[in-house]
């Protein structure tokens, strides 16, 4: 992997954002190499999150639903298709302040990058956010899970809990309900943020009930978690809650700590491109997807921004003379 | 499936693992999995390189659940090493080719 190559476009990321803006540039003919990923439990994989929801039912054009690994695969043999070059690595670090910018994967360290390109594509997602406590790392696998689709059979009629109160927390709990016995959501406010057809699904299904104003305070359990210690926000008061699976859906951090320093964040650290645009400050750097979205964060809305980055990175190409 | 990849049941399970001479890496697994199917691919290539160092197998949680409960799986893929029909490495998720390679040299080498 020590050849260094020079590329047009370099797309950092595999999800619905990066494997659309790939579609264009390759449409285009402008030989993308897109730098995926590798493989994960979590949602930093290639194909990103979708990897690890089941039926996805709002992307338009499969009005019977299609699985969310089955929507990436598909990305992304329409991508290679148009002749997109897909490498299955991480990128280590990125040097974007002389042209052409610098990529490297592998060792971070190596003087010379792996890569040069005249434009890169940032589209490399967000990532759950975890309860940050000390037992979590420990009891992941072990009861504490990240992925629901993965994890849930093993709680065939057990009690379980999840912890959020957005769309997803919801579609987890009722996925959780066909194996638990009882689905408790724990959630800080006293109400949840998720859509209204999810709150009606999940208040019609007997299996799940609500523990509202409340947050995990500790995890109980050696080699396998026993129980939460969950505390209501109102009252201060502590309980436990008895139960042998927990599953996190909390919300999610954008995936920047590559551009640290180089690119200019909003306050919650989601990079900031320039309205009604994917550019960035920097002449050639496109940002697209959930690294940029603080708003909507659907597949339909990453794979329009992938496509407006791939047309922005075209057309600068074309001014630059790189076309 | 790669050639030299067992499939284990409740029936062959024990005594595969009991008799095997080799470390025998077993990937618990099952279908609606989305993560075990991005390293299935990923076992064949290293079931085809390590040949007469490990050998590979899998077992379906979906047919042998009372096999994955008794190891305590609760999150797949799991790969649980044995050597000797014991217990000697765990590993949790999906990982890259090199990183499980890594893990499982570690026990082999």
């Amino acid at each position: 992997m020590d050849k260094q190559d020079n590329h047009k476009v370099v797309i950092i990321g595999s999800g619905p954002a990066g494997l659309t803006a790939a579609i264009y540039t390759a449409r285009a003919n402008l030989n993308p190499l897109v730098i995926e990923g590798t493989p994960s439990s979590t949602s930093n994989q290639p194909g990103g999150q979708l990897m690890l929801t089941t039926d996805v039912e709002n992307y338009p054009g499969f009005p019977q639903g299609i699985m969310g690994p089955e929507l990436m695969t598909q990305f992304r043999e329409q991508a290679q298709r148009f002749g997109a070059e897909i490498l299955t690595d991480k990128v280590t670090r990125v040097d974007l302040t002389q042209l052409p910018h610098s990529i490297w994967v592998g060792d971070p360290n190596k003087p010379e990058p792996t890569y040069h390109t005249w434009s890169v594509i940032i589209s490399t997602g967000a990532e759950p956010l975890t309860l940050g406590l000390e037992a979590e790392q420990r009891l992941i696998g072990r009861g504490v899970s990240t992925c629901a689709t993965c994890d849930g059979f093993f709680f065939t009629n057990q009690h379980i809990a999840i912890v959020g109160g957005g769309d997803s927390a919801m579609e987890e709990a009722i996925f959780l309900t066909r194996f638990a016995s009882k689905v408790t959501v724990i959630h800080r406010r006293d109400k949840l943020r998720a859509s209204k057809i999810m709150q009606d699904r999940a208040f019609a299904n007997d299996r799940i009930e609500f523990l509202w104003n409340s947050t995990v305070s500790n995890l109980i359990g050696q080699n396998q978690l026993e129980a939460v210690e969950v505390i209501n926000r109102v009252t201060n008061k502590t309980s436990v809650l008895d139960i042998t699976g927990l599953f996190i859906a909390i919300g999610h951090r954008p995936n920047t700590d590559l551009f640290t320093d180089q690119l200019h964040h909003k306050q919650n650290g989601y990079l900031l491109t320039k309205p009604n645009s994917s550019h960035t400050e920097i002449a050639g750097v496109f940002a697209c997807g959930d690294v940029q979205d603080d708003v909507y964060r659907q597949a339909i809305t990453a794979a329009g921004s992938g496509c407006m980055a791939a047309i922005d990175a075209e057309r600068w190409l074309e001014s630059v003379g790189h076309g | 499936m790669a050639e030299g990849i067992a499939i284990l049941t409740n029936e062959t399970f024990d005594e595969t693992i009991g008799s095997a001479e080799l470390p025998v890496v077993v990937d618990f697994w099952a279908e609606w999995c989305g993560p075990c199917k991005t390293i299935a691919p990923i076992l064949d290539e290293i079931a085809a390189e390590k040949a007469g160092v490990i050998n590979v197998a899998k077992l379906n949680v979906d047919e042998a659940t009372d096999i994955a409960m008794r190891y305590q799986v609760m999150s797949i893929p799991t790969l649980i090493v044995f050597k000797d029909g014991a217990i000697v490495k765990r590993i949790v998720g999906a990982k890259s080719k090199e990183q499980l390679l890594q893990e499982i040299n570690e026990i082999v080498c």
